[in-house]
């Protein structure tokens, strides 16, 4: 029961930090059709900001200073870079954005070392928040908790109940007309791009001192963020919230459980031995494979729903 | 026609097999080792590069699961090899890389047939997941994969069409060549087939391929299945070199080698991935030896192609064809040479700047030392720092104005062309 609670908030934790990477890419595909490969090394790069920040002047303005930097970063990019090879069609965009994923992995390395950066929770949250089952709940996650919960309804409110969302959801899928009426589509386009590394930002300022920040943390992060959002469907704001919590859920709960099909099979009078890779798949403990199962859920919505959980447009 | 077409393949068979000789040394009848180790990894990336590009510029599909099929056709060389090496698969070893293809190309459709129901940006992702898949499976197998150390083998099976051993290197690159121009061959053949012709218009234009009746899913799906097999057959060729295959040839940096050589060397041109497999192999195994940040001139080489230069290198050589055979090359010589000034200007403030800041880093935390030309920098005095900036300043913005005049005369040029033509 404890590990099932704990389990529980955790994975909820991580889910939310997902979807902090995963919408901002959402968002911006949705928008201009282009996957930004690049998405987890902006978070990378918000966590090394974060931890420069704050050893000079502390957490809190951190919590401002690093996103911003990734969103200006982002706008760099989108002004210079993506705009100028638009015009060579998707793949090259594409292509774009994962040639910046050497190009930032490799600044990282050379700015700040190969070596994880000692980049803490801030003394004001280094405390157990609440004590379950003897289990302790850091106040930190539940920090985490709340900015990305605050962050979802900020993107709510701005998407659904300001102007600029209209504009935003309106460009979406009438760009044209949107021009038409008068408003700067690209500017528009700019703006998301900016918002959504913005995002991916704040996502490493809180997630760093989580997790680590060292220069594999945006190859940790990738594949999973780009999992998520092809699981909840490309282009789907609510099939990726879904999908970041299923898959914070599955990979917390991955860990604590020890058992193995095989050990599901030997009630049955089935006993199985690990001598070849059959055997050695059935007899594997979950917990050893968790890193697999994100990956393989993917792999199977992939053959029951070609789009993804909520996915509605083909690209 | 046809022989003038196949001249520079011939030309280069004959270069492929006398090169190792030029570096020959005599005076101790041995074979230059880097020589021919660095010509080896050439001729197998150039089959990676070759099939991927079936993918990227034939077909117009972004993977990012390369590496698995040249990977899996290696772990499949290797249980091939020790199988035959206890005598329970007689098959002679020159065969053996159609095989480990066959092994690739059976994974290949398996994964084909969930990538291929979706084309461009998620395909890209889908391809992603799947190669991420199979490294982390590679991780945590052990029968199959031998988790992180690898598994091994030995080549020798004693068991050659030619009655070879294959002990020594050069033997091994004879084979990997032999397999380099026959998969090359049949890669180009496979272009002018109707399903290569398909694969193109899938790529140009997929709804009107739909309306002529063709499924662009099947082509796809065939196209996804083929560069699996050829690159397996790049990946048994790996085993059997270093007779040892881990995790690396199936991770995701192996596929992004394959893209970076694909599309560097140039996608929409055949030839242009060999170009590229060619020149990011000498960049490798020159580079990296002397430099910590040789990734970072990659990314950027690749960026700046992607911006400014989408057809890669070999589309950059097709273009001053007509040029040339027009007899106008000369009037370009001049320009060139105006770029060139610049370009190193800004080339070497670029490098200067890395350089000098990844030793600023890595490099202390590996105790080395920078020498330039026989001395040593002080990397902690502004000197170098201002110089290089200087250069990079210097030189870009001169470079930018020099492009520009270089883009006016370019079009006079062309355009003289055309009018000629009319």
């Amino acid at each position: 029961m404890e590990v099932l609670i704990v389990s529980l908030l955790n994975g909820l934790v991580y889910g939310m930090l997902l979807f902090m990477l995963a919408s901002g890419l959402t968002l911006i595909f949705s928008m201009m059709g282009v996957l930004n490969f690049a998405h987890a090394s902006i978070y990378m790069l918000g966590a090394y900001f974060a931890f420069e920040t704050s050893r000079l002047v502390g957490f809190w303005p951190a919590l401002i200073v690093a996103p911003v930097l990734c969103g200006l970063i982002g706008a760099a990019i989108e002004v210079w870079g993506l705009r100028r090879v638009h015009q060579n069609g998707h793949i090259a965009e594409l292509l774009f954005t994962f040639g910046l994923v050497f190009i930032i992995g490799r600044s990282v390395q050379m700015g700040w070392g190969m070596l994880p950066e000692p980049y803490r929770v801030p003394a004001l949250l280094d405390f157990p928040l609440f004590t379950l089952y003897g289990l302790q709940f850091p106040a930190y996650r539940a920090f985490m908790l709340l900015i990305s919960a605050g962050m979802l309804g900020a993107i709510w409110l701005l998407l659904k109940r300001t102007r600029i969302g209209l504009i935003i959801q309106a460009a979406l899928t009438h760009p044209g007309m949107v021009a038409a009426l008068g408003h700067n589509v690209p500017l528009v386009f700019t703006i998301v791009f900016s918002g959504g590394c913005l995002l991916a930002g704040l996502a490493g300022v809180i997630g760093g001192n989580y997790q680590s920040t060292e220069p594999g943390m945006a190859d940790a992060m990738g594949p999973i963020v780009f999992v998520v959002v092809v699981f909840g469907g490309l282009g789907s704001l609510a099939g990726c919230f879904i999908a970041s919590i299923v898959m914070g859920m599955v990979s917390t709960f991955a860990v604590v459980i020890d058992t193995s099909v095989a050990d599901l099979l030997h009630p049955l009078g089935i006993t199985l031995h690990n001598d070849d890779l059959l055997g050695e798949i059935l007899t594997v403990p979950v917990a050893r494979i968790g890193a697999l199962l994100p990956l393989l859920m993917m792999v199977l919505i992939l053959l029951f729903r070609p789009r993804g959980l909520m996915g509605t447009r083909d690209t | 026609m046809t022989y003038r077409r196949l001249l520079p393949w011939l030309l280069l068979a004959a270069v492929a097999t006398a090169l190792p000789w030029a570096f020959y040394d005599w005076g101790h009848h041995r074979h230059a080792g880097f020589i021919i180790s660095m010509m080896s990894q050439m001729g197998m990336m150039t089959i990676l590069a070759l099939s991927y590009n079936m993918l990227l510029g034939q077909a117009g599909l972004f993977s990012l699961c390369h590496a698995t099929f040249f990977g899996f056709g290696g772990y499949a060389m290797v249980h091939l090899l020790n199988a035959a090496g206890d005598g329970s698969l007689p098959v002679a070893i020159e065969f053996m890389p159609l095989l480990a293809g066959m092994s690739a190309l059976a994974l290949a459709i398996v994964f084909g047939a969930m990538a291929t129901k979706q084309r461009a940006t998620a395909f890209a992702m889908i391809t992603l997941g799947i190669g991420e898949l199979v490294a982390t499976a590679a991780l945590m197998f052990h029968h199959f994969f031998g988790g992180e150390g690898g598994i091994s083998t030995n080549r020798m099976i004693d068991h050659s069409l030619f009655g070879l051993s294959y002990a020594s290197g050069i033997q091994v690159y004879y084979l990997i060549m032999a397999w380099t121009f026959i998969a090359a061959a049949l890669m180009r053949l496979l272009t002018i087939t109707p399903l290569g012709r398909m694969a193109n218009a899938c790529r140009d234009n997929f709804e009107r391929a739909q309306f002529m009746g063709y499924d662009p899913r099947i082509v796809r799906f065939l196209q996804f299945s083929l560069a699996g097999f050829f690159a397996g057959i790049g990946g048994g060729l790996y085993a059997i070199t270093y007779e040892i295959v881990t995790f690396d040839a199936v991770a995701s940096p192996l596929s992004a080698n394959a893209l970076l050589m694909a599309y560097i060397g140039g996608s929409m041109v055949f030839a242009g991935p060999v170009l590229g497999a060619v020149l990011i192999t000498l960049l490798q195994s020159g580079v990296s030896l002397m430099s910590n940040s040789w990734l970072i001139y990659v990314g950027v080489l690749f960026i700046t192609m992607v911006t400014f230069a989408p057809t890669g290198l070999a589309g950059i050589i097709l273009a001053h064809g007509p040029i040339w055979r027009a007899g106008r090359l000369r009037r370009l010589l001049l320009p060139y040479l105006r770029l060139l000034l610049p370009g190193l200007a800004a080339v070497a403030g670029f490098v200067g700047l890395v350089e000098l800041l990844s030793f600023l880093t890595i490099g202390a935390e590996q105790g080395k030392r920078l020498i330039l030309f026989g001395t040593p920098i002080y990397i902690a005095s502004a000197v170098p720092w201002a110089v290089a900036s200087a250069l990079l300043l210097i030189g870009g913005t001169w470079l930018r104005k020099e492009a520009r005049r270089f883009a006016s005369i370019w079009e006079t040029v062309t355009d003289d062309l055309r009018e000629a033509r009319t």
